[in-house]
């Protein structure tokens, strides 16, 4: 346990600073990185320019550059957003909580609605019983999440907000296709079979046979379904305008305000991670023989 | 795959999959012979028909320039069912060479794509997409925004395919074929060329098919933030801008061609994958 624990814990920490590396090289190479639009102001002094100057050369070395920006995010201090004149910590103070509220909401929702339309399917055999939880998870697959959230935004004001429900429906075709294939082959076990023959009745061999083995791997779902929403939540929270993280990378890539974009894309993947190494700890404290025959299907 | 192969291949689909791939070839050809289908340029401009509603002279109306929207979803769909094949080929050979080389050298060659694979892979696709672009030029020409949109979604599509392909040139580096060449004493360049390449070449093609639908969703989610092709030339993502108007919306449903015209050939590509990927090569 305490070997996975460590193996989890580096894997974020190495992915953390090679991102940030990654990052700081692309915030350090941007355009207009080396331009500072103080030095257009004609009230300040040649002296005051030179300072300036001498302020932005100190960061042309990449090393000593990743540094200090490395130093200043251990300190929670991210930088400074050059479109919207704010601390980045202080924007992320500000848009995060909305956003993580909505993503927990919309991958419950989906989880949910995933995994009992696919119980509902492979209890109730009867023929065309599939067809509409495939036909919707079909559509949703096919369609763009920002298709999606105009959707939601067109048809009325929907309970907790068109965000929640827009991510709920882009993660749920993910959640019902993986859960309903994962059941499918479970109740085509041999002892599923058994069970079966011996005349127990469809729900307790559905439950106890079916569901139960496979749920550490559902459950591992929600690690995926995070890493879904995030990404969905750019195009869903502009088209819902949502004043969420989403909506401040969009901001800031039409801006090109690189230090604000690669802060946000390096929180966003730490948390990914962090979500992703939980479901994976979970998973092995659950079913620690079931891990190593789960984890090719998901690779 | 010879021409009996493909008319085996498309006797073993189901009835479904037939339909979805005439859907997709007649969405193909539509879309080539857009110059024979309609008479009007996707920029041109007629200043009296603004925003005009369907018509026997514009199929799908008019936008607010005058322009015609069918010609420009015929256009549009021409430049995304064309260009993202082209980026997801992009995409594979690049995942090709580094999964490939990764699987077939093994160890600390290995062990880097396998951390800079994970590296990408958890990073956001979107948020990686957005930081990249924000880096490049944003107010560039038509033409080459499509250039920097689909070279972007080719060069950063990588990581995914690249895991799958390692695992598999893992898989075949062990095979006695390849065993008994190294044994002969075929250098390892040609090893890697003439030998684990070709035999990755399914591999390969289901990860092709899988990023098409993949990279033209992408653009679609780029153009619909203003980070895609650029006007005038038109591209799934950008005409779906015009959704965002509301109530234009209600008014004029036939705005909505080419969001129905881009559910439909995803969900089409997605049905003819599934006969793709069991397809025996």
């Amino acid at each position: 346990m305490a070997a996975l624990l460590l193996r989890h814990a580096r894997r974020i920490i190495l992915t953390v600073l090679l991102g940030g590396l990654l990052g700081a090289t692309l915030v350090r190479l941007g355009p207009g990185f080396s331009v500072d639009e103080r030095e257009l102001d004609s009230r300040l002094s040649a002296e005051s320019q030179q300072v300036i100057r001498n302020e932005r050369a100190r960061d042309n070395n990449i090393a000593l550059f990743y540094w200090r920006y490395l130093k200043g995010a251990v300190h929670g201090d991210f930088g400074f957003s050059r479109s919207l004149n704010r601390p980045v910590s202080e924007l992320l103070r500000e848009r995060l909580p909305l956003t993580v509220s909505s993503l927990v909401y919309g991958v419950l929702g989906a989880v949910s609605s995933g995994l009992f339309l696919a119980l509902l399917t492979v209890w109730w055999r009867a023929p065309g019983v599939d067809f509409v939880p495939a036909l919707l998870s079909g559509v949703c697959l096919a369609a763009p999440a920002a298709v999606i959230a105009l959707v939601f935004l067109w048809s009325g004001p929907w309970i907790g907000g068109a965000t929640r429900w827009a991510i709920a429906l882009v993660v749920f075709p993910h959640i019902y296709r993986y859960a309903n294939n994962q059941l499918v082959a479970t109740s085509q076990a041999p002892h599923v079979v058994a069970a079966q023959a011996r005349g127990l009745s469809s729900w307790r061999v559905l439950w106890a046979h079916v569901f139960t083995p496979a749920t550490p791997q559902l459950a591992a779902l929600a690690g995926i379904g995070v890493s879904l929403a995030f990404g969905a939540s750019i195009p869903i929270e502009v088209i819902c305008d949502t004043p969420g993280v989403g909506q401040l990378a969009w901001r800031a890539a039409q801006d090109r305000d690189l230090p604000l974009l690669v802060t946000i894309t390096v929180l966003v993947a730490l948390m990914t991670l962090v979500v992703n190494s939980l479901a994976d700890i979970a998973l092995a404290l659950c079913a620690p023989a079931q891990e190593a025959a789960w984890r090719p299907a998901t690779q | 795959m010879n021409k009996r192969g493909v008319m085996n291949l498309f006797g073993t689909m189901a009835l479904k999959q037939q339909i979805a791939l005439a859907v997709l070839a007649a969405a193909v050809a539509a879309s080539l012979g857009a110059g024979w289908i309609t008479h009007h340029s996707y920029a041109e401009q007629s200043r009296e028909f603004i925003g005009a509603p369907p018509s026997a002279q514009f199929w799908l109306g008019t936008d607010e320039l005058g322009r015609d929207r069918f010609a420009r979803l015929l256009y549009g769909t021409r430049v995304s069912l064309l260009l993202a094949p082209a980026a997801a080929l992009l995409s594979t050979l690049i995942a090709g060479l580094i999964g490939g080389a990764a699987g077939y050298l093994g160890g600390r060659w290995e062990r880097v794509v396998t951390g800079s694979v994970d590296l990408f892979l958890s990073l956001p696709w979107l948020f990686l997409l957005l930081a990249v672009r924000a880096l490049l030029p944003l107010n560039t020409s038509p033409v080459t925004s499509v250039a920097i949109t689909f070279l972007l979604l080719g060069c950063l599509g990588w990581a995914g395919p690249a895991r799958i392909i390692r695992a598999g040139a893992r898989t075949l580096v062990n095979s006695d074929y390849l065993v008994l060449a190294s044994a002969c004493g075929i250098p390892r360049w040609r090893l890697f060329w003439r030998h684990l390449l070709p035999n990755l070449r399914p591999i390969l093609l289901a990860q092709f098919w899988i990023s098409v639908p993949l990279f033209i969703l992408s653009e679609a989610n780029l153009g619909l933030l203003g980070l895609g092709v650029a006007e005038p030339l038109p591209s799934w993502g950008a005409l779906l801008r015009e959704l965002e108007n509301y109530s234009a919306v209600l008014q004029n449903p036939w705005i909505l061609a080419p969001a129905v015209l881009l559910v439909i050939v995803v969900g089409c590509l997605q049905l003819v994958l599934r006969t793709e990927e069991s397809a025996p090569c």
